[in-house]
């Protein structure tokens, strides 16, 4: 890979099993060096378009680029710049730590100067020292990923995707993980890694929300949540949820309404309803309003809002 | 194809079967328990095969024929039969597995012409036994054969040699004594070895899909034929192994003449091995479950390779078509090179025929099994 061109260029990429379309046209350049986070829901085609990078499945149209190679045409050239960690857990469980880590090791062809020094780094970096002569099966999940992943860099790839790498981790050991993806991307590591965990967004350079298969936005998180909603994003504590919900979609003025945990999420539009116009609106709707107040958007809001926009108007531009 | 890389699959494979109590119990114990279920279920005997005899002329030569049969020790005389009725009767009742009509015109036909024919017929429920029966049957009527030649001879004053063949039944090609075991036995080894290695290797690829590991495997540079070389390696060991147990077995404990050299032995049964090695891995790339493929692996080994290798039924005696399907069945080429390594001594030029049947299935399986998989998920 020569030093000028883009780690990954994605170009109009598609895939479609029979009639169904799980990856829908998503373009899209990513620099050298940097993490960007697939985000979206399960089923949105994260996975699909990921495995397309890989070489593991066959565009249907459109094409994508891996470090220079084509990814339909030159699947091994692009196999030999990449680390990849698929969804479902791969490693070999009857296995232990050590056994996985010099399989993986003899595939990637590890020269053997700097086998020892690269199985004691993803040991370490997995946080499995003293315990490298366990079966992986035993570990619990959070041990599994990081040792994961440490087998997917054993060849030092300049380029790594994730795949949902976090999920089902708990809370401290996706902070530790997050911290591990930014040591390799210091390191000039370019990182794709995609993630149903809204709040991760944050831990990414740049983002790409994807629904249905499409590429509904991309931009840095701060990009994201400052342009995207359109409006301003009040947080109102009411009850019935449901009933207040109904009322408040068909409100003048009112772009966008959502139900956040317990409470309500409204976007409303420039010189619409005020706070206590909103207030009254449901209190009208015989609906219990408790507190009311006008918060910063998060990811999640700003995706809500962007998949509500393009179900009501189909073909708008992303 | 890297060296690096076949050692480190191939001993991952180890390890795993190693450490899979069900690979195991397939490498190991199968084999045992095959030999023991194939190899004395045919010679734990099946003496005295009961026999019904439809005697249609009533002479002196259908008696001699009769005798012959009874005084081989095989066949047991359960009824005289007295007309064609009886025969269903006697055969639908169990009361025999085999019965023996002499025609009404035996003698003159044998006087005249030299020639004559009894009929055997078989009950064949129990295919093994009638599989017996019926080589007992062929060795007593050869017997009698040779012995009505003499007869024959003596009585027109030729030389027995210028008479032609008197034959009452084809002559057996096998062994002269006529024993199931030594005949049978080597067929088991090939039929074992078959079973066993597809096995083996049905699950080999079978269990990467299953666990979900081949999608990180392929996502590697490792090439298609490092990963079906390392996989084979380890079960070829297992094979060997299997090969070495069964054929000792065979000579030392069933106590089957070996009459030929271990070098072709060896050569011989190392490519019987890595056909069907590769045959297990072929069916192991097209179904991804390991239970299929296992089933799999067992039903279109188990059924041709025991009816069409000729290690029990005489591949030269069936219909043509079947004769043309049993090409295919490579274990043939193996049951025939063991007959003829134990039985006859054969080196390998005489054993040129079903050598070569033997190495173009290897390269034709390995070839497909090469070829058979991909590195895609689509
Ligand atoms: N091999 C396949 N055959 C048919 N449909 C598939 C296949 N793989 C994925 N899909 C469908 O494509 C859609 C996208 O799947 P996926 O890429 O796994 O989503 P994500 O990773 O974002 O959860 C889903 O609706 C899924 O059911
Ligand atoms: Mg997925």
């Amino acid at each position: 890979m020569s030093s000028g061109t883009p780690a990954v260029v994605v170009d109009r990429l598609t895939k479609r099993f029979d009639e169904f379309t799980a990856v829908d046209g998503i373009t899209l350049t990513i620099g050298r060096g940097e993490v960007v986070g697939f985000i979206g829901p399960n089923g949105a085609g994260k996975s699909t378009t990921l495995r397309m990078l890989c070489g593991l499945l066959t565009p249907t149209a459109g094409q994508a680029t891996v470090a220079g190679y084509d990814v339909a045409r030159e699947p091994e050239k692009v196999r030999q710049n990449i680390g990849y960690m698929s969804q479902k857990f791969s490693l070999y469980g009857d296995l232990t730590v050590r056994e996985n880590l010099r399989f993986f090791a003899g595939i990637y062809r590890v020269r053997r100067e700097d086998l020892g020094s690269r199985m004691d780094f993803a040991i370490r970096m997995a946080g499995l020292e003293g315990r490298e002569d366990v079966q992986v099966t035993t570990l619990a999940g959070g041990w599994k990923q990081r040792l994961a992943l440490g087998c997917a860099i054993l060849h030092r790839p300049p380029i790594l995707f994730l795949d949902e790498p976090t999920s089902g981790v708990e809370p401290e050991a996706r902070r530790r993980f997050w911290d591990l993806i930014h040591d390799l991307a210091a390191d000039g590591v370019t990182i794709l890694v995609s993630t149903h965990y809204m709040d991760e967004a944050e831990y990414c350079n740049r983002i790409a929300l994807i629904n249905q298969g499409r590429l509904i936005a991309l931009g840095t998180p701060r990009e994201l949540k400052g342009s995207r909603l359109g409006g301003q994003l009040v947080e109102i504590a009411c009850a019935p949820l449901g009933k207040a919900l109904a009322r408040m979609s068909a409100a003048p003025g009112v772009l966008d309404a959502a139900i956040f945990g317990d409470k309500l999420h409204v976007v409303m539009a420039e010189g619409g309803l005020d706070l206590a116009g909103l207030r009254q609106a449901l209190a009208d709707g015989g609906i219990q309003v408790g507190e009311a107040r006008a918060v910063r958007p998060s990811l999640e809001d700003v995706f809500v809002r962007i998949v509500t926009r393009k179900q009501d108007a189909p073909g708008a531009a992303a | 194809m890297n060296a690096r890389r076949v050692r480190a699959i191939a001993f991952k494979e180890a390890l795993q079967v190693w450490r899979d109590p069900r690979s195991l119990a397939v490498a190991l114990l199968m084999p045992f328990m095959q030999l023991i279920l194939l190899g004395y279920g045919v010679s734990l005997d099946i003496k005295h095969v009961p026999l019904c005899v439809y005697d249609q002329e009533m002479s002196q030569q259908s008696r001699t024929v009769v005798d012959g049969f009874l005084s081989s020790g095989w066949f047991s005389l359960a009824r005289a039969l007295p007309n064609e009725a009886a025969i269903r009767t006697a055969m639908n009742r169990d009361q025999c597995s085999a019965v023996l009509v002499i025609p009404a015109d035996f003698s003159r036909r044998l006087a005249m012409t030299g020639r004559a024919t009894v009929q055997g017929i078989f009950d064949a429920t129990d295919v093994n036994t009638t599989n017996i029966a019926m080589g007992y049957a062929e060795g007593a009527t050869a017997r009698l054969a040779s012995e009505f030649e003499s007869k024959y001879a003596a009585a027109h004053g030729v030389e027995p040699s210028a008479v032609g063949s008197v034959d009452l039944e084809p002559s057996t090609w096998f062994n002269e004594t006529l024993d199931s075991r030594n005949f049978i036995i080597p067929g088991v080894v090939a039929v074992i070895l078959a079973l066993v290695g597809a096995q083996l290797t049905s699950l080999t690829i079978s269990r990467e899909w299953e666990r979900g590991t081949m999608e990180q495997l392929i996502s590697t540079p490792v090439t298609t034929l490092e990963l079906m070389a390392g996989k084979l390696i380890p079960y070829f060991a297992i094979g060997l192994i299997d090969a070495a147990f069964c054929l000792g077995a065979a000579i030392f404990w069933f106590k089957v003449p070996f009459r030929g050299d271990l070098f072709t032995l060896f050569v011989t049964t190392a490519l019987f091995i890595l056909v069907v090695l590769g045959f297990g891995y072929l069916i192991s790339v097209r179904v991804r479950s390991q239970l299929g493929a296992s089933q799999i692996a067992l039903l279109v080994t188990l059924l041709p390779t025991t009816l069409l290798s000729g290690y029990t039924f005489p591949i030269d005696q069936m219909p043509a078509p079947i004769r043309a399907i049993s090409l295919v069945v490579y274990a043939r080429y193996y049951v025939s090179i063991l007959r003829g390594l134990f039985l006859k001594g054969s080196g390998l030029a005489g054993l040129a025929v079903p050598f070569a049947g033997l190495c173009v299935s290897a390269l034709v399986i390995l070839w497909l099994a090469a070829r058979a998989f991909h590195k895609r998920l689509d």
